[in-house]
């Protein structure tokens, strides 16, 4: 009893707060801002608590087991959920179902830990949904907005879409071995059609997810239409889990296919970075102008898992950690400015310089660190993912990596001349920046910089193996 | 002498400027960094020739290793040879001179000066690093302040140049980064240049490595047909920032060439070394041209810069000692002059409100200071013996005639034949500028130069003449260094 609380600690007290929040709900309520102040509190708890008691071991007959590396990934989901809480702060205030709102987010969280812990195929697909169902729930939030339901809409077509592709291939592989178990399912693997078939299947309901191309085509629209809040929270957190079990399943369960999936990658890979970085060049919104880079962004993480080594493994959980400050820093100079004049397009941040400049400061930095430029963090993320990436010798694959980061290069630097360089007769006024934020964004810039020089985090991620 | 005071001084510099208040404070600060970095720079050379007359004989001085990440072998490993010392030296008198030239900067001061200092933060640690990770680190961190310099503030197609200027910049990066990770894997994963200067690469991997780290540094450098950012990057830039990109920058490429692509590389080097040297002979003799067709002061110095880093490249391309170091001299002169020139132009500028030679003249008997400076800056970049540029140009030329076959002569005649050109260019654009009559009459109440751009112009030409006059000692810091390189490319 006493392994079943440490084990699923982190499982257990998101439940906590989910069903505070519920006895919240149903009893007297509380003021909007209090809540979220106590929510506020409760999650930087909650990340707080994910550094203490972690052990490897399992649970429910190895259907669910966890190691250190897998605590700190859900601590990084973890943090990424309490930096949206304060970046979103201002717009949480007005919306009229808070409690719900993070009911339905950390309900996804709660699926998402589940599934990064998952070592079963049932247990696996049962936690997917729970990640993705409150997700589009939460895409559907701004309720007066059509483009929302559209985004909600899509968003859920979609997943349904993939979890059948996903179930299809779960079917096969227990077909064609008999369990559903992963370290059972790796001992049976010997490379027949039908294993590869499914093979193929489970890795499209994948790419699905992480909108690997050609799978993404809902991004750019839900991103678009979705609050910010939930943009951010797909774009991070929902991106960085799959990405993680990804690993687990390549590298554990599809171990013996390795040569396969190798090639399969590095396809995918490819193909993702320069559509991403293609559709971006010439996007105007700055959500959709986000998700696309977001998808060139994937494409690198899979160069980084196309390594298949301890490396890999390494690089890409250093490289997310670092993607989450980044990004979250980037949104939440966006929603600030959306949510005070309404401005969402890359050309109203022509001269934001000079009326805003720390918001200015921050978004230069979070696109910086995308577009990997020293001294930011980004830098060595993005060089570490290449250097796991070149271990097999594959020179003209880095190659083909390094040029998508010229190119990604040029529309990174598109707002930054809009912001520095470009004159605007009618610039975003001046926004006084709501405390918690600025501390929110104060945070993800202090780590842009510092989590590359700090080269102690790299080495620690790299020891939890 | 501890080699982290060298990061240490502009990047605390740097934070002060951040945190001043006002104008006067920012620019003080700057200049009191800068004249630390000076002092620095000196204290270093002596502390060089110091253990160098102790016959201490190690490649590198000063060495210091400082673990960063350690499971990938990246390491802080620094230290300096002769060759570094000169580069340190050269960014240090620039960036002296880049604060006092822009000392009358009013739009957003605290940033320029910010980017400034950080660009020669980049040079520092880039000259001194011997990880592979950390030298790139430190080249790329320069990038995104060069692009804000010229996009801010900036003249002319800024915003087009200073794109262009930071694409191809990264498009070099993006080569350099795949000749190093190949590097890392070929050595048993490590970015050590000492390491990697131990082992035997196989033939095939260097010759296909060579291209992709000479061609990536060559970017920097303005290698023939990649050039193209130059032009239009100098003619934009505002002064200082061409000083910088000029003196410093495009000598971040040049040692790169030398000390990554050919060191570690020699067997790759020698495969293409007469590709190095057709391509750089044409851009000596192109840039060289192409500088007679220029109306604009910035633009002259910019193609003619093309012309004058041809010299490096063709040295290295020449593989003799002599040619090396001759080499490493032109970047150096070539740092010191070019530097100046941007500064002088900067200053006629400020004053005429003009860059158009045809709009200008007689403007000695106006500012008869900057109009002297011009002279010497001229004269020395035409080669006129007593200045940096003749004792360099000249070591190209000796290194290159050891060479005996045909078509070394040939490279080295058609180069040598661009001196002439470089006579025309220059005496024309001296004389339609500074001699004559006053073509504006406007131009008769214009004064001449103040006390901070006085000083730069000082210093930068006192380093001209001690090359000139005397280049004894820099020679006796860069010819050991070559010799090692010499060593490896020899297999010695």
């Amino acid at each position: 009893m006493n392994e079943f609380f440490t084990l699923m600690k982190s499982e257990l007290v998101v439940t906590a707060i989910i069903f505070l929040l519920l006895f919240i709900k149903i009893g007297k309520g509380m003021k909007n801002e209090s809540l979220l102040s106590l929510v506020q509190v409760l999650l930087l708890l909650n990340f707080i608590a994910g550094f203490f008691f972690n052990k490897t071991g399992n649970l429910f007959g190895d259907m669910f087991y966890t190691t250190p590396l897998i605590a700190f990934q859900k601590n990084i989901l973890s943090l990424a959920v309490y930096l949206i809480s304060l970046l979103c702060s201002d717009w949480l205030k007005k919306t009229g179902h808070l409690p719900e709102f993070f009911m339905l987010m950390l309900s996804a969280l709660l699926g998402m830990f589940l599934m990064i812990s998952s070592s079963n195929l049932l247990i696996f697909y049962l936690s997917l949904e729970l990640a993705t169902i409150p997700v589009a729930a939460m895409a559907n939030f701004d309720l007066e907005k059509k483009r929302s339901s559209e985004g909600a809409m899509k968003m859920i077509l979609s997943s349904a879409f993939s979890s059948g592709i996903l179930l299809f291939g779960i079917s096969l592989l227990y077909g064609a071995t008999g369990t559903i178990s992963f370290p059972e399912i790796t001992a049976q693997l010997d490379g027949s059609s039908v294993q590869i078939l499914a093979f193929i299947f489970i890795v499209t309901a994948f790419a699905f997810k992480l909108s690997i191309v050609p799978f993404h085509l809902w991004t750019a629209d839900v991103y678009e239409g979705s609050p910010m809040a939930v943009t951010s929270f797909l774009s991070v957190v929902s991106k960085g889990s799959v990405a993680f079990i990804f690993i687990t399943v390549l590298y554990k369960m599809f171990q013996p296919m390795q040569d396969m999936w190798y090639t399969l990658l590095v396809i995918l890979a490819i193909a993702t970075m320069v559509t991403g970085n293609l559709f971006a060049l010439r996007q105007q919104n700055i959500k959709r102008f986000l998700a696309f880079s977001s998808i060139a962004q994937v494409g690198f993480i899979l160069v980084g898992i196309s390594s298949n080594d301890y490396m890999g493994i390494t690089a890409v959980v250093y490289f997310i950690l670092i993607y989450v400050f980044s990004n979250l820093a980037a949104f939440g100079v966006a929603t600030v400015i959306a949510e005070r004049t309404g401005k969402e397009n890359i050309d109203d941040y022509k001269g934001l310089y000079k009326t805003n400049p720390f918001l200015s400061w921050i978004l230069a930095l979070a696109l910086f660190s995308l577009a990997g430029v020293p001294p930011t963090a980004g830098f060595f993320g993005k060089l570490f993912l290449l250097t796991a990436g070149g271990a097999k010798a594959a020179y003209w694959f880095i190659l083909v990596a390094a040029l998508n980061m010229i190119i990604s290069l040029y529309y990174y630097l598109r707002v930054v001349r809009a912001m520095f360089m470009d004159k605007n007769d009618n610039p975003v006024e001046p926004i006084k920046v709501s405390p918690v934020v600025k501390l929110a964004l104060i945070i993800c810039g202090a780590g842009i910089i510092m989590i590359g020089l700090l080269s102690w985090i790299f080495e620690y991620i790299k020891t939890l193996h | 002498m501890n080699l982290l005071l060298l990061i240490g001084a502009p990047l605390l510099t740097a934070v002060a400027v951040l945190f001043s208040r006002n104008k006067q404070q920012v620019k003080w600060i700057s200049l009191l960094g800068s004249i630390i970095q000076i002092i620095l720079a000196f204290a270093l050379l002596f502390a060089f020739r110091q253990e160098r007359a102790e016959n201490n004989s190690a490649q590198m001085l000063f060495e210091q290793n400082h673990k960063l990440f350690d499971s990938l072998n990246i390491n802080f490993h620094f230290g300096v040879d002769g060759i570094s010392v000169a580069m340190i030296l050269l960014t240090s008198l620039v960036v002296v001179a880049g604060v006092l030239v822009s000392w009358n900067i009013e739009k957003m001061t605290k940033e320029f000066y910010f980017l400034l200092l950080l660009l020669g933060l980049g040079a520092y640690g880039f000259f001194i690093s011997l990880d592979l990770f950390i030298l790139f680190f430190f080249l790329e961190i320069s990038v995104i302040p060069k692009y804000l310099l010229i996009g801010i503030w900036g003249s002319g197609k800024k915003e087009y140049s200073a794109n262009k200027l930071a694409l191809m910049l990264m498009g070099g990066s993006a080569l350099i980064l795949v000749g190093m990770l190949g590097l890392y894997f070929t050595a048993g994963h490590s970015f050590d240049i000492l390491a990697l200067s131990k082992i035997d690469i196989p033939v095939y991997i260097q010759n296909l490595l060579f291209p992709l780290l000479f061609v990536g540094f060559g970017v920097f450098t303005a290698l023939f047909p990649l050039h193209t950012w130059v032009p239009d990057g100098h003619s934009s830039a505002p002064t200082a920032g061409s000083m910088f990109l000029a003196g410093i920058s495009m000598k971040l490429g040049g040692y790169g060439c030398l000390r990554i692509a050919t060191y570690l590389l020699p067997e790759g080097a020698k495969e293409y070394a007469d590709i190095i040297i057709i391509l750089s002979a044409i851009a000596i003799l192109y840039g060289a041209f192409a500088t007679m067709m220029q109306k604009d002061l910035k633009y002259i110095n910019a193609y003619s810069s093309v012309s004058h880093v041809g010299f490096s490249l063709l040295g290295i391309g020449m593989l003799t000692q002599t040619a090396i170091t001759g080499a490493l001299m032109q970047m150096v002169s070539h740092g010191l002059m070019t530097a100046l020139f941007f500064a002088v132009i900067g200053m006629v500028y400020d004053r005429t409100h003009t860059r158009m030679v045809g709009e200008m003249g007689g403007l000695m008997k106006v500012m008869p200071f900057i109009s002297t400076v011009f002279f010497i800056v001229g004269l020395c970049s035409l080669g006129l013996p007593g200045f940096s540029g003749f004792v360099a140009e000249m070591t190209v030329f000796m290194g290159s005639w050891e060479n005996a076959d045909a078509f070394h002569r040939i490279a080295t005649i058609a180069a040598a034949m661009s001196i002439v050109v470089t006579a025309v260019y220059i005496l024309r654009a001296t004389g339609q500028t500074m001699m004559g009559p006053i073509k504006n009459e406007s131009h008769l109440q214009l004064k001449d130069a103040a006390w901070n751009e006085k000083l730069a112009a000082i210093i930068l030409v006192a380093g001209i003449l001690a090359i000139g006059i005397a280049p004894g000692w820099l020679n006796d810091l860069l010819r050991p260094a070559a010799e090692e390189i010499m060593n490896r490319i020899d297999g010695k």
